[in-house]
């Protein structure tokens, strides 16, 4: 097990009397509790860290131990019998195979953090929710325009999930009960599923509705004329009203996203033309436009 | 009042080994609502996680009640802005190439 520095967890000196662990302890608690820091792992962490290092140097015998023996302090009693037997004639094979005690990490800490609590307030044994965890689920756009069933495998547990159309990105679906074991038989804690959703379609998302940008020959835009286009779901005819202008925008209604839990109800798709200008003429091309120019000019 | 889902604050308050006037606290600064049946408060069952995390900043972090309402409040805004700033990172992605 990798040496845990305790004091430099709690910001202390090793001299810090009780009453600054003590102080040092709460700050540090009421900084990262994991109620004041949800979906925070790093807090979550942290404070793993500062419970473990308040129930080590908040105790005085603890304490004492582990300045003496630092990582090997859960050990100390073998160490002392083993250190009286050598001074008595004992071997110190029996010292080498004390060491190394590693059975405690933070996780057993944290797992008994609630525990503890409750110890800590009358030595009963109190029923506390289990630890929520957090996960992220990788989807595509496409994936979640129609409701869908998934398996999804959390802490070797397999859970199947039934993922409803138009589920955002970012967005956190709490599934009751797929958390953590409770603490003296409470219940188990909430598993927190994050989407992160990536778009490789020409369409941008924007809540349910979505945009899109389709090109228009010059002859469509100015003359008029039917022009077929995308949708997510396929394709559809539009209709082009003669002398359209570049950047116009036309409302496809019920052609966007599916609308969260609303089966059936989609938002909009909008489209915004741009109008393709022909970059080469061909002379016989030029001459028109010029004739046409002249039409124009007074 | 169909009692099935619902939890006396007498239970809870000797289940978690708290004191009952922390509930009735609670009660009175409007931070959880009950339901009274034959003189007793009973709260929902489903807002038991709320009332736990009550309990966890009261006793963890010696937080008092007034405090736990503006914890509350706090995470509730900062909830709101987390929803706020999702919504606005997608629609950002509108504008990105």
């Amino acid at each position: 097990m990798e040496f845990i520095d305790y004091y430099k967890i709690l910001e202390i000196d090793k001299k810090a009397t009780d009453d600054a662990v003590k102080k040092a302890y709460r700050k540090l608690a009421r900084k990262y509790h994991p109620d004041l820091n949800p979906e925070n792992k790093e807090a979550e962490k942290k404070f793993k860290e500062i419970n473990e290092a308040n129930e080590v140097l908040s105790n005085a015998e603890n304490r004492k131990k582990y300045d003496k023996y630092g990582k090997d302090w859960k050990n100390a009693e073998q160490y002392e019998r083993a250190g009286q037997q050598q001074y008595g004639g004992g071997n110190r094979g029996q010292q080498a195979n004390g060491g190394g005690g590693s059975e405690n990490d933070f996780t057993d800490f944290f797992e008994s953090m609630f525990g503890g609590g409750a110890r800590s307030r009358g030595g009963g044994q109190v029923k506390y929710k289990g630890q929520d965890y957090q996960t992220e689920l990788h989807l595509d756009l496409k994936d979640v325009y129609t409701t869908h069933q998934r398996t999804l495998t959390v802490n070797g547990r397999n859970i199947r999930l039934t993922i409803p159309a138009g589920v955002k990105n970012g967005q956190v679906i709490k599934i009751k009960g797929y958390g953590g074991e409770g603490v003296n038989g409470g219940p188990k804690g909430d598993l927190d599923i994050k989407f992160s959703l990536a778009n490789h379609t020409a369409f941008k998302r924007d809540e349910e509705n979505l945009y899109s940008t389709v090109d228009l020959d010059l002859y469509t835009a100015i003359l008029g004329g039917e022009i077929t286009v995308d949708t997510f779901d396929g394709k559809v005819k539009l209709k082009v009203s003669p002398g359209t202008q570049n950047g116009t925008k036309v409302k496809l209604k019920g052609k966007g996203f599916p609308v969260y839990k609303k089966e059936g109800v989609f938002g909009d798709l909008y489209i915004t033309y741009q109008i393709t200008i022909p970059t080469v003429l061909s002379e016989k091309e030029k001459e028109l436009f010029m004739e046409l120019q002249k039409l124009r000019t007074p | 009042m169909n009692t099935e889902n619902f939890i006396s604050l007498n239970t809870l308050s000797s289940h978690y080994q708290v004191d009952i006037s922390f509930f009735n606290t609670l009660v009175e600064m409007g931070l959880i609502e009950v339901e009274v049946l034959d003189q007793s408060f009973y709260i929902q069952q489903d807002k038991i996680t709320v009332v736990e995390k009550m309990i966890r900043l009261h006793h963890e972090l010696e937080v008092n009640v007034e405090g736990i309402d503006v914890v509350f409040n706090l995470l509730e805004r900062i909830q709101d802005l987390q929803n706020e700033l999702m919504i606005t990172k997608n629609r950002l992605r509108l504008y990105e190439s």
